[in-house]
């Protein structure tokens, strides 16, 4: 119970966290309209991953896990990038808990991959650091 | 002599396990019913509990699809009859979400093999243990992979065994990939399985393909009114992955969850085609060469009811009871566990509706019977539902019984006069 409490007031903190973030973006971007990698990464996040994994990376219980302060978003960028590649169907286990959904490969350019996974690793709460074109493109090479 | 011995071994099983809950009077959500019923918790905490099953003596039996202290079967006893169940005991070593009682038996699914468990006669299992296995092997991808059960009059269980796909695309779920031709999966799965339910250690190849074409069906049950299968099918995800046909919002709305009379060899349609419940048309799917409108004239049921999409509806039952009002009588509730593939649309669901029948065909419109189980005004991710609808059942007195399988609450619905 209380973990459910604390997970609840995260949440919250979350979501407000990443709306205000957002503004901060938008508000820095607008007047130059420039793209960062935030900007691009929601906008692959929306379309490719928001289905599954929620506009809150909160993910569907039991289905797909949620991306909030995981191991795997927060870890190794080798595995990150092979998960986006290669897709993912090991069964992982989050808390206890298994998702039983595979996720399939993403079908997306280097860019952006490096977006999305910037924008992952920076929103919902997390904290990591970026994740380079070129970084993406050394491990996609090491990957077959 | 034997029986007693293994009533004590059972006993004794139990005793061990078995404690004894503070009366969890749970009400953290209002639930809406219709006036003149009235709904309780009677018991909280269970766990993640899927399917549901009630003896004659009210005692219930819940499958669980996660383990709770090593145990996926939870049985609950009303010992002063407060109508709260103080009692549980908790009983086989698998996860899973089909539980179904007839005949003196308790049947049981894991994601892979169905087993039963012989009744003494208070309704409790004489061997928790030692299930005998009635049928094994069954296709298991981590996907749709819950295998729901019913039994019939004439001792043949079906099973329904989902398809491993979202709609048997080249590769699943991803933008813009076809359907493979023929869809092989079929053969062994998207489909509704019968055996017998008194032969042990059968697999497919003892079992036959009583229908197909059913992409996954969690809810099902027997009619006893026309003696036929019913089911409910969870309709496809994703026809975002065909942009230049759908956007995001006509994806969220499309195509329905679909409530089925299904007779030997029945088809779905699924994967070539879905239900569209705007037009009421069988529509062909993008992957097979459809472009959102085009008409589907393959073989494939009309539904009884196109729900709206994606509310995931796990559990069906024909109310048979006589305390309900007259309306109610031989209707079917359906249990919406909630849908996740809406977003960025708000989520729906997360309720139990009622279709009245007569003489065996929907009688009047759908309509939301218990409302409020989520807990929150806009559900904007399965998430934040506190309390999602999975298995229904009916009481010895007519009460109608609902398991959450995101807290593990049971909630009793009763009518009063
Ligand atoms: C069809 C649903 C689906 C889509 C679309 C999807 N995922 Fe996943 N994702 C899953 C599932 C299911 C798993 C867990 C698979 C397993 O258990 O083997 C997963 C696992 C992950 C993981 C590792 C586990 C965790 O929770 O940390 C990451 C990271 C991830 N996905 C990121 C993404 C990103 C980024 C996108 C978009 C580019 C995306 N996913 C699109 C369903 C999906």
């Amino acid at each position: 119970m209380k973990y459910f409490i604390l997970s609840i007031l995260l949440g919250v903190l979350i979501i407000s966290f990443s709306s205000f973030r957002d503004v901060i973006e938008i508000k820095k971007s607008a007047p130059q309209q420039k793209s960062t990698p935030m900007t691009r990464g929601k906008v692959v996040y929306t379309q490719y991953c928001m289905p599954c994994h929620q506009v809150d990376g909160s993910g569907v219980p039991n289905l797909n896990p949620p991306l909030i302060n995981t191991s795997y978003v927060l870890g190794s960028k080798a595995t990150l990038v092979q998960i986006l590649v290669k897709g993912f169907n090991k069964g992982v286990e989050i808390d206890g808990d298994f998702y039983s959904n595979p996720m399939p490969a993403q079908a997306l350019s280097d860019q952006q991959v490096s977006d999305v996974l910037t924008f992952v690793r920076n929103s919902f709460g997390n904290k990591a650091t970026a994740v380079t074109v070129a970084e993406v493109k050394a491990l996609k090479s090491k990957l077959k | 002599m034997r029986l007693k011995k293994n009533f004590l071994l059972f006993a004794s099983l139990f005793m061990g396990m078995s404690c004894t809950i503070a009366q969890n009077k749970n009400n953290d959500v209002h639930i809406k019913v219709p006036t003149g019923f009235s709904n309780s918790v009677v018991a909280d905490g269970v766990g993640r509990a899927r399917h549901i099953a009630i003896t004659d003596k009210g005692d219930l039996y819940v499958k669980l699809n996660r383990l709770e202290g090593g145990k996926g079967i939870v049985y609950l006893h009303d010992s002063n009859g407060d109508g709260i169940y103080d009692q549980r005991k908790s009983f086989g070593d698998y996860v899973g979400t089909g539980i179904y009682l007839k005949n003196g038996y308790l049947y049981a699914s894991s994601n892979d093999d169905v087993y039963r468990y012989k009744l003494d006669a208070n309704g409790l299992v004489i061997h928790p243990d030692s299930p005998e296995r009635i049928v094994s092997g069954l296709i298991n991808r981590r996907q749709h992979e819950s295998k729901s059960i019913v039994l019939d009059n004439g001792g043949n269980i079906y099973v329904n065994i989902g398809a491993y796909s979202n709609s048997c695309q080249e590769k699943d779920r991803q933008t813009g990939s076809m359907g493979v031709p023929g869809c092989p999966l079929l053969d062994s799965a998207g489909g509704i399985w019968k055996f017998k339910a008194d032969q042990m250690n059968q697999t497919y190849k003892d079992g036959e393909r009583y229908a197909t074409g059913f992409r996954n069906v969690v809810g099902l049950d027997w009619n006893q009114k026309d003696n036929s299968l019913y089911v409910m099918q969870h309709g496809r995800d994703q026809l975002t992955m065909f942009p230049q046909y759908y956007d995001e919002k006509t994806s969220a709305n499309l195509p329905a969850e679909t409530f089925y009379k299904v007779p030997k060899g029945g088809n779905g349609g699924w994967p070539y085609s879905y239900y569209d419940q705007n037009v009421k048309k069988k529509i062909i799917s993008p992957e097979y060469g459809g472009d959102g409108k085009k008409e589907y004239t393959g073989t494939a049921l009309d539904p009884l009811v196109g729900f709206p999409a994606h509310m995931a509806p796990n559990g069906l039952l024909f109310y048979t009871g006589n305390q309900f009002p007259e309306k109610y009588k031989n209707g079917a509730f359906i249990a919406f566990h909630g849908s996740w593939n809406r977003s960025p649309e708000l989520q729906e669901g997360y309720y139990v509706a009622f279709v009245p029948f007569k003489d065996g065909k929907p009688s009047g419109d759908w309509e939301i019977f218990a409302d409020g189980f989520a807990g929150v005004e806009e559900i904007k991710t399965p998430g934040m539902a506190k309390h999602r609808p999975c298995g229904l059942a009916q009481g010895p007195d007519g009460s109608l019984y609902v398991s959450d399988d995101s807290k593990g609450t049971i909630y009793k619905i009763s009518y009063h006069k």
